[in-house]
């Protein structure tokens, strides 16, 4: 089990736990344990609706791609250690991972 | 203050409610639409043009933007209305039944059946979270240029790190008598060629250029005077300035259709799948913006929601009239 923590816009959080096998994105994983997050194209990295933080995780994690970049200009509120949710696939290395929710609700 | 007088007002000029004019269109029934944003297309035009669609009958694959436009070569024969660029606020019943839309603009369009095809909502301009930044809205807070000639010779700060706050930039360099560009990042990733222009003007002294910083607050009496900014160092800083135009694109917000008394369940309207009918007689709900146990937000769905809508708008809006479904083979398109 892969065991991410996601801190929601009020500041709380809440532990969410995926089978190691699966391959999905983040922002799967979030709308599937019912975090609120409007994700409006479906994760195809061309709304920016699905932004995300992180908060505590390996260094690896703290530096968006270059498509992620190409979004993140777009935001009002995104800062050197944000991330788009749909384009982060779930890995082991993930585990223990902490991420805070910032796309609108 | 202008009144327009039609059939049907569709709310939403996004794919479903471009179609909605064509089946309404084979029952002789007019159309007006009315749409935040300056252009028809709705999330096709507005987030996706250049994408491939696979899923429209008939066609193995259609770009966004052709679908939108063929859409407005199918409707033209009807001659449809539009009012672009207004967001429409109110709705009221009066006594006839009838309805009256208002919009931002104070444009009113009378008509006897709504039609919402609102899909996501509104586009609205996303907005950096600073403290009194509503309250300088329309006093030197602006998220959009409708004129630039308002900022002749005015001290102008852009924040934002896209293309149109680059192109922007570069065109207000001529105009302002101050231009000031504020990005978090250090590179931008817009138009190479705009982002390399942008660069230029810094180095010639003609902008300047705010680089890994954001802006914190705004000051002013009555009007803005002044920006306060800090950089990744957390060093602080102040501009002066006459305008702020921070440009982040837009984001869909349900928006004031939320407040009509519809039934609403998720930010989506409640829907009767025998005829998109909402709890309020007379006024429908298409596409992406209702709900329905099965519903799935494909533009396939939506033009086949509004092909069953308009037969029951028919017979609210001409009850005396008898309506005798007919192929358009039978009769073709005829334009009014
Ligand atoms: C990236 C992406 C890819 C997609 N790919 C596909 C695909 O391949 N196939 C497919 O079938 N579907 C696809 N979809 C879904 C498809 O785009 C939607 O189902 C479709 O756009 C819905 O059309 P609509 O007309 O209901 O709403 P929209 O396209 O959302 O249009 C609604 C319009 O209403 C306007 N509006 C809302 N409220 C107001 C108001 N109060 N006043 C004035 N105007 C208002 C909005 O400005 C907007 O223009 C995709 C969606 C996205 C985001
Ligand atoms: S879901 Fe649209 S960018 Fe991630």
């Amino acid at each position: 089990m892969i065991t991410l923590t996601i801190e929601d816009r009020d500041g709380s959080r809440r532990p969410v736990e995926i089978p190691e096998d699966i391959n999905l994105s983040l922002m799967d994983v979030l709308k599937a344990s019912e975090h609120h997050i409007l994700a409006t194209c479906g994760g195809m990295a061309l709304c920016a609706t699905c932004h995300v933080q992180v908060v505590e995780g390996p260094e690896s994690y703290f530096h968006p791609t270059d498509t992620e970049l190409d979004l993140l200009d777009t935001l009002p509120d995104a800062g050197p250690d944000s991330r788009l949710a749909c384009q982060l696939r779930i890995k082991e290395d993930m585990d223990g991972m902490v991420f805070r929710i910032r796309g609108e609700a | 203050m202008e009144t327009i007088t039609t059939d049907i007002c569709i709310i939403g000029a996004g794919p479903v409610g471009l179609f909605a004019v064509f089946e309404a269109g084979l029952l002789k029934m007019r159309c007006h639409l009315v749409d935040v944003l300056p252009q028809v297309g709705g999330q096709l035009s507005e987030i996706y043009p250049q994408k491939p669609i696979y899923d429209i009958p008939g066609f193995p694959t259609v770009n966004a933007q052709e679908l939108v436009d063929n859409l407005m070569e199918q409707i033209a024969p009807f001659h449809p209305t539009f009012s672009l660029g207004e967001r429409v606020e109110q709705l009221h019943q009066l006594d006839d039944d009838s309805f009256i839309i208002q919009t931002n603009e104070g444009t009113e369009v009378n008509c006897k059946a709504v039609v919402i095809a609102g899909g996501l909502g509104c586009f609205e301009p996303r907005k950096p979270a600073i403290d009194r930044l509503e309250e300088f809205e329309g006093k030197g807070v602006a998220y959009m240029i409708r004129n630039p000639e308002a900022y002749r010779n005015k001290r102008v700060v852009l924040s934002g790190g896209g293309d149109s706050a680059l192109d922007w930039t570069i065109f207000l360099a001529n105009i302002a008598s101050e231009v000031t560009l504020v990005h978090r990042g250090d590179t931008f990733r817009g138009a190479p060629d705009s982002a390399d222009k942008v660069f230029d003007l810094a180095a010639s002294g003609h902008i300047n250029l705010v680089l890994q910083s954001h802006i914190t607050g705004i000051n002013g009496n009555g009007h803005l005077q002044e920006i306060n900014i800090i950089d990744h160092d957390k060093n602080k800083a102040s501009i002066e300035a006459d305008h702020l135009i921070p440009l982040y694109g837009l984001t869909p917000k349900l928006g004031p259709i939320a407040d009509w008394g519809l039934n609403i369940d998720k930010s989506a309207i409640e829907v009767n799948t025998f005829d998109y009918s909402t709890n309020v007689p007379g006024i429908y709900a298409i596409g992406d913006i209702n709900t329905y146990p099965g519903k799935l937000k494909l533009i396939l769905c939506g033009f086949h929601e509004a092909a069953l809508m308009v037969q029951s708008a028919f017979k609210h809006v001409y009850p005396e009239q008898k309506l005798s479904f007919k192929y358009t083979t039978v009769y073709g398109v005829t334009a009014f």
